[in-house]
């Protein structure tokens, strides 16, 4: 084992792929010589060369749908979309063609692309820089939507991404960039649709997404001090949804709060809360399904203020105790 | 309509073929749709069947071509069978895409026609990707983009003539300058006479075509299939047009006048101008002619009983390919 930051093992794992396949590069803005607005691809250019690392214009337009027309004709481009926000002046290339090709053409395209998407608040980017919208591409039938927490994950996910004739979208939390933790040597894959229990517990469970898995792992540690015993589990991917662990896990402890820092109307953690309450496990809960999301404003610039917009550790111990009437 | 060309006999007949086969294909989905056997809506390309033509006539099997929703014309020039076409336009599991796409996601893979599209512009990008490939894979192939008018004023276009043009992509980015964007007169919507005008912003060389002149628009897209395989890069083509019909099926052309429609279609007839300069030329008889008629209609016959003769989908496809 040896410890990099999840920022290393985004950039080691797409590295590993691109030294083994050549059909593989990645393409993006300021990806080159500048190493990405956050320093992700540094270094890569000197090893892979400017054609397989590819800086682009700034046309979003433009760069998403050539990465969907080259991933149709055979190449498995990874494009790096500077900061989630963006995805916007992108959306017809992921929704109108990546998502559908396959479906429209009766199944004879393959669309194997990984969008890379730096998301999240809390390092003061203000409302256009900051946001979480994964539930809106979760909602697009024919995309994979990937949001990890921690380095080993994002490793081990990315190299699924990567491998995958699907378009993946894969979430990345600023603020897990300079994060550490612990990675193997050896070659790993972390399938997508596998939740994984990041620690185990039996009076609650919590299902959080991205930054707020290390929230939440904070605040079970808080929580045991109380005598509250929680589990935590990350499904890591969105689409597809493993169901299954989550279920198992709320049957056990019979309470669940469900943390996501998008904002909670419409977002993915509504549909994980909706996915319970309709499966036979809710006949063992003991207490109303709990949702934490982010507020229903635009994220605000000012520290304070950005803190309090989403979920912060606090909140989730609060509302722990709510749930076990304490 | 007199000048040398190239191109023999036999290519000349079968350009004249491929495009009788596109009007009569459109044609035949016209009548196919009012007597209610098929549905939702269609854009005809009646009219506009020498730029699908020619446009492809430097074309191999390894070339691949980006389309558009009135994209009938493009498939089949391209090489996409009339009986696949008409199987999915009539929703058949024997159709191009299993009865899945329909009129606007007609595309085959094997002949390297990468799919019409519903979205307007969506098509340059995917073709610059598709270019990209060719390029880093070093595989030599072209990518022609069709798009109308309407599409040079999304950014889509913009941004992928940029983009094509600074990787020096092997692209040729079609237009098909038919005057209207649905309802909206290019004269309304463009502020400059041509729209090839525009490649000079992206440092692209481009020209401005009759499109209607098959020829024309086989040695036009020549040249540039060729400049695209030396490496030069992508080149824009206006090509001059009419499409006959409306913009669709719901269209009742209040936007423009019959006296224009009639010009259009007495005087720039694509085919029938084609055929006086090959009866003219003597590549062709009018005996040669009609059975060429016959022929084409022959064939549209076998895809109507084909298509009307094949199942519906298996409601367990439903939720196939969806994901690979």
């Amino acid at each position: 084992m040896k410890e990099i930051t999840y920022l290393e093992a985004i950039r080691e794992s797409m590295s590993e792929e691109m030294r083994k396949d050549e059909d593989v590069f990645i393409m993006g803005e300021d990806i080159g010589i500048y190493g990405g607005a956050f320093g992700l691809t540094n270094g890569m250019i000197e090893e892979f060369g400017p054609e397989r690392v590819r800086n682009t214009p700034i046309s979003e337009a433009a760069i998403s749908g050539c990465a969907v027309g080259a991933a149709m004709t055979g190449m498995r481009p990874i494009l790096e979309i500077q900061f989630s926000d963006f995805i916007m002046i992108a959306m017809d290339n992921i929704v109108n063609q990546a998502a559908k090709s396959r479906y429209m053409f009766g199944g004879k395209a393959q669309v194997p692309v990984v969008i890379r998407l730096p998301g999240g608040s809390g390092a003061g980017f203000a409302a256009q820089h900051s946001q979480s919208l994964e539930a809106w591409m979760a909602h697009v039938p024919g995309l994979k939507v990937v949001q990890p927490s921690n380095a080993y994950d994002a490793k081990g996910l990315m190299k699924a991404a990567i491998r995958d004739n699907n378009p993946v979208l894969f979430y990345e939390h600023k603020l897990l960039y300079n994060t550490k933790g612990e990675v193997p040597e050896e070659e790993y894959e972390i399938p997508l649709g596998q939740a994984d229990i990041k620690k185990e517990g039996s009076d609650i469970t919590i299902v959080a997404t991205a930054v707020m898995v290390n929230r939440a792992l904070e605040a079970a540690a808080e929580l045991e001090k109380e005598g509250i015993s929680v589990e935590v589990i990350d499904p890591r991917t969105l689409v597809p949804l493993d169901t299954e662990t989550i279920l198992a896990s709320v049957k056990k402890t019979s309470r669940v709060l469900v943390v996501y820092e998008a904002v909670k109307r419409g977002g993915y953690g509504a549909e994980i809360a909706s996915m319970i309450a309709e499966s036979d496990v809710f006949d063992y809960l003991d207490a109303p399904i709990r949702r934490l999301g982010g507020l229903e404003t635009p994220i605000p610039y000012n520290p304070v203020l950005e803190k309090a917009a989403v979920p912060q550790v606090e909140d989730i111990v609060e509302e722990c105790k709510k749930l076990m009437n304490k | 309509m007199s000048k040398k060309t190239s191109y023999s006999p036999e290519q000349l007949k079968t350009m004249l073929y491929d495009m009788m086969i596109i009007r009569s294909f459109e044609e035949t989905v016209e009548k196919l749709f009012q007597q209610g056997k098929i549905h939702g809506t269609m854009h005809l390309c009646i009219g506009q069947e020498a730029t699908a033509v020619g446009a492809c006539v430097p074309l191999t099997n390894e070339d691949k071509i980006t389309s558009t929703h009135r994209g009938h014309g493009h498939s089949l020039a391209k090489g996409t069978g009339i009986k696949g076409m008409m199987a999915e336009l009539l929703g058949k599991e024997t159709g191009y895409c299993k009865g899945k796409g329909g009129s606007m996601h007609i595309a085959d893979m094997d002949v390297g026609n990468l799919g019409a599209n519903g979205i307007v512009a969506a098509g340059l990008p995917l073709a610059t990707g598709a270019a990209l490939t060719s390029k880093m894979k070093d595989l030599g192939y072209v990518v022609v983009s069709f798009f109308g008018d309407g599409a040079t004023n999304e950014g889509a276009f913009h941004e992928a003539l940029n983009l094509a043009s600074v990787w020096d992509l092997p692209v040729v980015f079609f237009c098909e300058n038919n005057l209207y964007g649905m309802s909206g007169s290019i004269k309304e919507m463009t502020n400059i006479d041509n729209i090839a005008d525009r490649g000079a912003a992206y440092g692209i060389p481009s020209e401005t075509i009759d499109g209607n002149d098959v020829l024309a628009v086989a040695e036009a897209t020549e040249r540039a299939v060729a400049r695209a395989r030396e490496g030069k890069g992508p080149t824009l083509i206006e090509a001059h047009t009419y499409r006959w019909r409306g913009h669709s099926r719901s269209d009742a052309r209040k936007y423009r006048t019959r006296e224009e429609e009639k010009e259009w279609r007495k005087m720039r007839d694509p085919i029938a101008s084609f055929k006086e300069k090959l009866v003219e030329d003597k590549v062709i008889t009018e005996d040669e002619y009609e059975d060429l008629v016959k022929k084409v209609q022959a064939e549209m016959d076998e895809a109507v009983e084909f298509a009307e003769n094949s199942k519906e989908p298996d409601l367990d496809t439903l939720m196939e390919d969806i994901f690979a």
